[in-house]
């Protein structure tokens, strides 16, 4: 698989992350680099070996259902750069 | 065992300028989980709370904050499951779906779509005596709910509140086997009575708690029975997906416009490009989401912040063991135990709650009876003034009172509606306040002869024609109970006429 500068955009903009126009050559040659070395994995045998989904060796921790956190407005929204009446402010989304 | 004989029901058939077509229909229904806290975080799920206040750094994204998961929303979910007679995964895992919306403090929403807890199961969708659909369910899994975005409040401006980040949604999908609105409409309303008599989900659908993505396509007569044998969906034609659906009148309105639409489309020699779409019901259109568009790449991965939820068979069998009556199985009992219609039994089972006060009634008692007056008399009556079972003033105690009384022979059918109007306006044990205001049905049968001897000693030419045609005779029972302030058996009355009259 290879990706072309406008791959490369489409994941930039994908992520909200801006890349310059001039930046994108350079982009797809390192995710080229990043899928090369992946794809080298692709050559190891793994016939009959469980995927690995973590490296401990613990079960998942589980919570009660128990209400133990909130209550909180004013820390949630202190880095908001515009709250109003409780809420967050943001330029208007409508679809 | 349940008798699950059915005659599916015929598809609906749309006729377009050309030809003949037919809807194919699958549904997403997004379900919240009944819980106290949520999915991932130590917030509380409460409803209609202070913006922003049941909000934990964990749903508000904050750097470093780690997801823990509720083990009651697993067992929710679990149980969902199992009520779904469904495939129980005992090991799934949680991935990341990307997409940016401001109600979406990660920047992703914390799925299952390659692993989910729960696998196929199926749901019994009734459209009638002996017509039903059994829809099959594909999978459902575990996720996270988004904040809310307002937007009326300021003309410039959306508001967000976080409330709802993080809340735990089983998202039930469904196979494309629902063929018509109506059916469509019949399958929420059956998946919503079997999460709430399992308690996994109270069915709020005002409040959003229980909502629906909607895949409609349509297809020429024929198709679908091709899909059906081969399983293959190139028979099928190419589906659009009505977003957020969260009323039943609007999810058959929108089916209807979409399939039309759609149909319009192919006749004119269009092709339906697969997108989501939003309905309108102002409008009555529906229209592409255009924001979507490229959002559809949601870069789906493994979530590292979460190893895979493994559980045991042990404590699966415990929740299956404690699995309460489920709908079919109840309405299956009232039919076969108290002899009631499918009907009766149906309007009985339809709400859990319902179910219960009607069992309260009817324990140790004629459950005819019993339906019939939870039916007739109090459901009319509740009625009226927009009242529901919860609220109810007359409670399961004394409606069964009232039975008792009746079937003891106390009282006088028509006495007994007087009675409940009593009870429903003011209260009071039913026996005491028969005994207090003298209505106590009269079966001394000299009482009603004397009263029997009087009104045909008050009206010979009546007794004249009664004899020529005895049907007559009821007028005098009316007399009689009339005399008699309602209070005489009529059966008693009419007994005694007919022996009196000599018919």
């Amino acid at each position: 698989m290879s990706i072309d500068e406008s791959t490369a955009a489409r994941v930039a903009k994908l992520a909200r992350i801006r890349v310059e126009e001039d930046a994108l050559p350079a982009l797809a040659g390192e995710f080229n680099t990043i899928l090369g070395f992946i794809e080298q994995l692709g050559e190891v045998d793994v016939e009959g070996v469980e995927p690995m989904t973590g490296v401990t060796p613990m079960r998942l921790k589980r919570r009660k259902d128990v209400v133990t956190d909130g209550n909180q407005q004013d820390k949630i929204l202190s880095n908001a750069p515009d709250a109003r009446e409780g809420f967050f402010a943001v330029p208007k989304v409508v679809e | 065992m349940l008798d699950l004989t059915f005659e599916p029901p015929k598809p609906k058939v749309i006729a377009g300028a050309k030809h003949d077509w037919e809807l194919v229909i699958g549904m997403e229904v997004h379900a919240q989980v009944s819980s106290r806290a949520k999915l991932f975080s130590g917030a509380s799920t409460t409803f209609g709370a202070e913006p922003n206040s049941n909000v934990s750094f964990v749903d508000a994204a904050m750097p470093g904050m780690l997801p823990v998961i509720n083990e009651f929303c697993v067992e929710q979910a679990v149980r969902t499951g199992l009520g779904l007679k469904a495939a129980i995964n005992l090991v799934s895992a949680f991935d990341r779906k990307n997409y940016f919306y401001p109600d979406l403090p990660q920047g992703y929403q914390i799925s299952q779509l390659y692993h989910p807890i729960v696998g196929e199961g199926e749901v019994l969708v009734e459209l009638g005596e002996g017509i039903a659909r059994m829809v099959r369910i594909e999978r459902i899994h575990l996720e996270q709910d988004a904040g809310k975005s307002i937007h009326d409040m300021d003309p410039n401006m959306s508001f967000v509140d976080l409330n709802r980040t993080g809340v735990a949604l089983m998202e039930i999908v469904s196979r494309p086997d629902i063929r018509g609105p109506e059916e469509a409409a019949a399958y929420i309303a059956k998946l919503r009575q079997i999460l709430r008599y399992l308690g996994t989900c109270d069915g709020n659908m005002q409040n959003g708690n229980l909502r629906a993505d909607v895949n409609v396509s349509v297809c020429r007569p024929g198709e679908y029975e091709k899909y059906w044998e081969t399983q293959d969906f190139s028979h099928l034609g190419t589906r659009c997906e009505i977003k957020n659906m969260n009323s039943m009148r609007f999810i058959q309105q929108a089916i209807e416009v979409e399939a039309r639409r759609q149909i319009a489309l192919l006749e004119a020699g269009g092709e339906v490009v697969q997108e989501t779409r939003l309905y309108d019901p102002d409008k009555g259109e529906t229209r592409s989401m255009r924001s979507k568009e490229e959002a559809h790449d949601y870069r789906y991965f493994p979530d590292p912040d979460l190893l895979p939820l493994e559980i045991e068979q042990t404590w699966v069998d415990e929740i299956a063991a404690a699995l309460p009556e489920l709908p079919d199985a109840r309405k299956a009992r009232y039919m076969s135990d108290f002899g009631l219609t499918d009907y009766d039994a149906s309007v009985l089972t339809a709400e859990v709650e319902t179910a219960a006060y009607f069992e309260a009634v009817a324990q140790g008692r004629d459950g005819k009876l019993a339906a019939n007056w939870v039916i007739n008399e109090l459901f009319g009556r509740l009625k009226k003034e927009d009242h529901d079972i919860t609220s109810s003033p007359v409670d399961p105690a004394q409606l069964g009172g009232i039975i008792d009384l009746i079937s003891r022979g106390d009282i006088s059918g028509k006495i007994a509606k007087d009675l409940f109007e009593i009870v429903y306006t003011e209260g009071g044990d039913p026996a005491e306040i028969v005994e207090a205001r003298g209505m106590k049905q009269v079966t001394d049968t000299g009482a009603i002869e004397a009263a029997v001897d009087q009104v045909i000693a008050d009206n010979p030419a009546q007794v004249e024609k009664a004899k020529a045609n005895p049907k007559l005779a009821g007028w005098f029972v009316g007399q009689v109970m009339k005399a008699t302030g309602g209070k005489a058996n009529p059966k008693a009355v009419n007994d005694i006429v007919q022996a009196k009259l000599g018919l």
